[in-house]
């Protein structure tokens, strides 16, 4: 391979990698927004007020069949000029705002499967106990919705990691962002950008592996409960 | 006079075009115990569902004490109730299900202390030890760290019984809590429902096809047929010496 250079490659590495901070950062960081907003997509669909349910539906649909990169560039360049509303985000802000939207679209569908999969019968056991509302979501329902969605929602933080390089294209300088710059000062993309692959190869393959392990714990648990417990009740 | 505990007026309930309940006046006193028998579809799990707010009555009042369950006053107007209003008089009333209901993600001393502390704002404390006394009322001081799923069908029904007597309710639902566990379970759980009706204070509607039961439980029984009640009056008119023709023939099938 002519154009290869180990030089280069060393070179460019540490540099890269200055940016990965960021391109982990941003991932965590919308990737905590999504999970929150996902929560709030829940909410407004369940207010008892049926054209706001479906106004909420059909934004929801509307912000998933759009491209998030559209999303980003709406956000960080057409944003500011909205007359009245409008307002100047830095590209960081933008893409925790374009992109954890757009995914909490997304998590906040996982929740719902979550939440339709709790047996009627608790519902209406929270109500025979008088439960108020917010108790019964946070005591009854979301402790059995939530746990079986984990490894759904794992998933949607690797897919998200995947997606944040897109932030480069509004300048948040994640290691996308670093690779490009190198390549445009030295004139070679080859290295910088494999550095890339590498590093996404890296941490998205043992996250996967990770997520599998979980989701099979998680069916155990949920279909042999009763067996793992006693197994556990007669090591003590 | 003592005033009734639950009073229903010419309650009628429809689902869609069916209409399940066409009238129903009944009055239950403190600590009246009362069966409700009947064929499969004729409503009676419909009327204790109404009672525990699970379903909306389509027309007709529902009573609990002198408060009217399903419509509040406002200027003056009678409206139909909002969540604070059912929360305030539902508070009074406790229900078994038919298949349990029991919180899966919790232990079992946890599924009876859970309401106390966060209904009735109970200090941990003191809900940990009432549940505990009555999970060993019940015959299950020994499992309180089991989960449900860990239970049999009898156990599982103790479980709940004791989730319901621990937030002390006026008036205790029993939806045919029998008819889900496998028989040779059913008698442990009718002991215990007994035990509790003998303490007296609380008021039971019972929803069941064990007649024998009824007989030894109840001092009222009605015979719930075609969305009315048929017949009512002490146990042992109904079930032994009713001349109602489609009572008779009800019953002739559990004698057998
Ligand atoms: N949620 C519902 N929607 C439609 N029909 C219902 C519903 N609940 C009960 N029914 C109908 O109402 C009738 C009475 O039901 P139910 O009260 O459960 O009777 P029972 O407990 O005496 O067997 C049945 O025909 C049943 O199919
Ligand atoms: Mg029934």
């Amino acid at each position: 391979m002519e154009n290869w250079s180990w030089d280069v490659f060393l070179d460019a590495f540490p540099i890269v990698l200055q940016g990965l901070g960021i391109t982990i950062g941003l991932t965590l960081t919308c990737y905590l927004f999504a999970l929150i907003f996902g929560f709030v997509w829940i909410f407004l669909r369940r207010v008892p007020f049926k054209p706001l349910n479906w106004i909420v539906t059909w934004i929801m649909e509307f912000i998933r069949s759009t491209p998030p990169l559209v999303q980003l560039f709406f956000i960080y360049y057409a944003w500011p000029m909205v007359p009245g509303i409008g307002m100047t985000l830095s590209p960081f802000t933008s893409a925790v705002l374009g992109l954890g939207i757009h995914f909490s679209t997304y998590i906040g569908e996982v929740y719902r499967s979550g939440i339709d999969g709790v047996d009627k019968g608790q519902w209406e056991a929270a109500r025979a106990l008088n439960y108020p509302t917010g108790k019964k979501w946070t005591k009854i329902i979301l402790p059995q919705a939530i746990p079986p969605t984990i490894p759904m929602l794992g998933n949607y933080l690797i897919i998200m990691f995947k997606e944040v390089p897109l932030a480069s294209t509004i300048g948040v300088v994640g290691i996308l962002h670093m690779a490009n710059s190198y390549g445009s000062q030295y004139w070679t993309y080859l290295e910088p950008l494999t550095i890339v692959a590498i590093l996404f190869l890296v941490l998205s393959y043992p996250s996967a592996i990770l997520i599998n392990k979980l989701e099979r714990k998680m069916n155990r648990r949920f279909d042999k409960k009763e067996a793992l417990k006693s197994s556990e009740g007669a090591i003590t | 006079m003592t005033e009734p505990i639950v009073t229903f007026k010419d309650v009628h309930k429809s689902f869609g075009d069916v209409d399940v309940l066409k009238g129903i006046d009944l009055e239950i006193k403190p600590a009246e115990k009362v069966a409700v028998i009947g064929p499969s579809g004729s409503g009676k799990t419909t009327i204790i569902r109404m009672l525990m707010t699970l379903e909306q009555p389509t027309s007709g009042d529902i009573f609990v004490g002198d408060q009217n369950l399903w419509k509040m006053e406002k200027n003056g107007e009678f409206v139909a109730a909002n969540e604070k209003h059912l929360r305030e008089v539902r508070g009074d009333i406790g229900m078994v299900f038919q298949h349990f209901n029991l919180f899966p993600h919790m232990t079992i001393l946890e599924n009876c202390m859970t309401a106390p502390i966060h209904v009735k704002k109970e200090a941990k404390k003191v809900a940990r030890q009432r549940s505990i006394e009555m999970l060993e009322k019940v015959g299950l001081g020994d499992k309180l760290d089991n989960y449900p799923s860990q239970l049999s069908g009898g156990q599982k029904q103790r479980v709940a019984m004791a989730r319901a007597l621990v937030m002390r309710p006026k008036v205790m639902l029993f939806d045919e809590v029998t008819s889900a566990l496998d028989p040779e379970l059913v008698g442990e759980v009718l002991e215990v429902i007994r035990d509790i009706a003998k303490e007296g204070e609380m008021a039971m509607i019972l929803v069941t096809h064990e007649m024998d039961f009824a007989l030894d439980v109840a001092d009222k029984v009605l015979f719930l047929d075609e969305g009315v009640i048929a017949e009512q009056g002490s146990a042992s008119e109904v079930i032994e010496h009713s001349k109602n023709e489609r009572l008779q023939s009800f019953l002739h099938r559990f004698r057998s």
